[in-house]
């Protein structure tokens, strides 16, 4: 198959670069790290907090928002690093199905990492009251699967409407609102270690979610790279 | 002679308006606790989201249309039908909050429904503000064609899937009954349904007379 031979080898490509600069990791790492630091501090001035009643709920939602701001900056950069003629060559040579797919691929394995790496952080600092460990760790490999998903092709249109930040939240927000919605409440539950069967449900919207958005980016996107 | 220059569906609607306006008010309708006589507010309420579905669904057609194409005009149908939704989209979140404030209390109770319906509202101003953002015409053209193909779907989930799913104090979701034998008659359906069809073409017709508008515009801002 012609298709997936050309995201393969676009793959390749996207993980060598990033291998020889590890610009975007490392970049973004540090983002996450210092976002948790800073938050361990302030919440840290007032004593007594990690005793508080509110403290899970508090745990879990900052969580999710500094993911979501992690992913905004290490997606946004997917399209806008990429010089015209680079972007040229790649249409010239390969598929647009192949260069989005390979760009929301590359997307979520970066974030997976990520998320994953901020989670072991974020539970060194602030004291872990998770129930159902296993659980909560899918719920974050499902949150990077759909934030990349999602951000990959707003920061496509994005780029095509003159790279600036603001658009990029502007677009994105409101499609990932309900992502980010029912994250919360899956990951609420397994915090709380509610029983795993009550959570189906939400699961399948998320994933029916992905699945409308990749199927659009899919039919879209080569519309979006002709210019 | 096209269908958006003819007048017949017009006055036709405009009777069927003024029809439900005076059916409305005067009929009768069940008594039911808690609701009472707001249970009018139906008739008002839901026409305005069935208004707004019609035209971004005319609006998602023609951006499809656009990229297959690269016609100008069904751009401006595109761009036109999208903010005639928008006005309705702020008609019905309008009614259903002044509803609201006699039915659950207040105009805003953080209710999954209300909720979703602000946020799929930021959907479209997004849309504005992404075409106002790009001067080149055919690229904006087709940059926010792809974007309301992209954002239509998910408007959809917001507003019809996700409230289903979760405790929602408004009629249908949740497990509440709406359009069902418990809360409405014939006597309500009679007036309903004609309302549906009738705000569904007056939106329509306001979109394509902002359309005509834009035409003209387009058209003498052409270099002969």
């Amino acid at each position: 198959m012609q298709l997936i031979n050309q995201t393969w080898d676009l793959l390749k490509k996207e993980i060598v670069l990033e291998w020889r600069s590890k610009y975007a990791f490392n970049g973004v790492l540090l983002y996450v790290v210092s976002t948790v630091f800073i938050c361990y501090i302030s919440f840290n001035l007032n004593p007594g907090f990690a005793g508080s009643k509110s403290y899970p709920i508090v745990w879990n939602v900052l969580f999710w928002i500094i993911i979501l701001f992690a992913a905004v900056n290490a997606i946004a950069k997917s399209f806008m690093q990429e010089g015209k003629g680079r972007l040229l060559y790649y249409y010239s040579i390969a598929s647009p199905q192949a260069i989005i797919l390979s760009k929301t691929i590359y997307n979520i394995m970066l974030m997976s990492l990520l998320s994953v790496l901020a989670l072991l952080v974020y539970a060194v600092f602030f004291v872990n009251t998770v129930a159902d460990s296993w659980y909560y760790f899918l719920t974050v490999l499902l949150g990077s699967i759909s934030f990349s998903t999602v951000f990959t092709m707003i920061s496509a249109i994005a780029s095509k409407a003159g790279n600036n930040g603001t658009l990029m939240a502007i677009l994105s927000f409101p499609v990932i609102i309900p992502v980010i919605l029912l994250l919360i409440r899956l990951s609420k539950n397994a915090m709380d270690g509610i029983q795993r069967s009550l959570s189906y449900g939400n699961i399948g919207v998320l994933l029916a979610i992905n699945v409308i958005v990749i199927a659009t980016a899919l039919l879209l996107f080569p519309f979006l790279w002709r210019d | 002679m096209k269908f958006i220059y003819q007048t017949w569906w017009k006055v036709a609607a405009v009777l069927v308006i003024l029809y439900t306006l005076i059916a409305g008010f005067l009929f009768g309708v069940p008594t039911l606790p808690i609701l009472h006589e707001t249970i009018r507010n139906t008739y008002f309420h839901v026409p305005m989201w069935i208004a707004m579905f019609t035209v971004f669904t005319i609006s998602v057609i023609y951006s499809i249309k656009y990229l297959n194409s690269g016609k100008e005009e069904y751009d401006l149908i595109a761009v036109e039908c999208a903010n005639t939704g928008t006005f309705f989209y702020v008609l019905g979140l309008i009614t259903g909050m002044l509803w609201a404030k006699y039915t659950w209390g207040a105009f805003w109770s953080n209710d999954p429904k209300q909720n979703s319906a602000a946020i799929a509202f930021l959907l479209y101003c997004a849309y504005a503000v992404l075409r106002n953002s790009i001067d080149e015409e055919q690229k904006r053209a087709k940059i926010s064609a792809i974007y309301n193909i992209f954002a239509f779907p998910i408007m959809v989930v917001l507003i019809m899937i996700l409230p289903r799913m979760t405790d929602s104090l408004h009629p249908g979701n949740g497990g509440n009954p709406a359009f069902g034998k418990l809360d409405m008659d014939n006597r309500m359906r009679i007036v309903l349904y004609p309302a549906f069809i009738a705000w569904a073409f007056i939106a329509i017709w306001i979109a394509s007379l902002r359309y005509r508008i834009r035409l003209i515009e387009y058209k003498r801002n052409e270099i002969n």
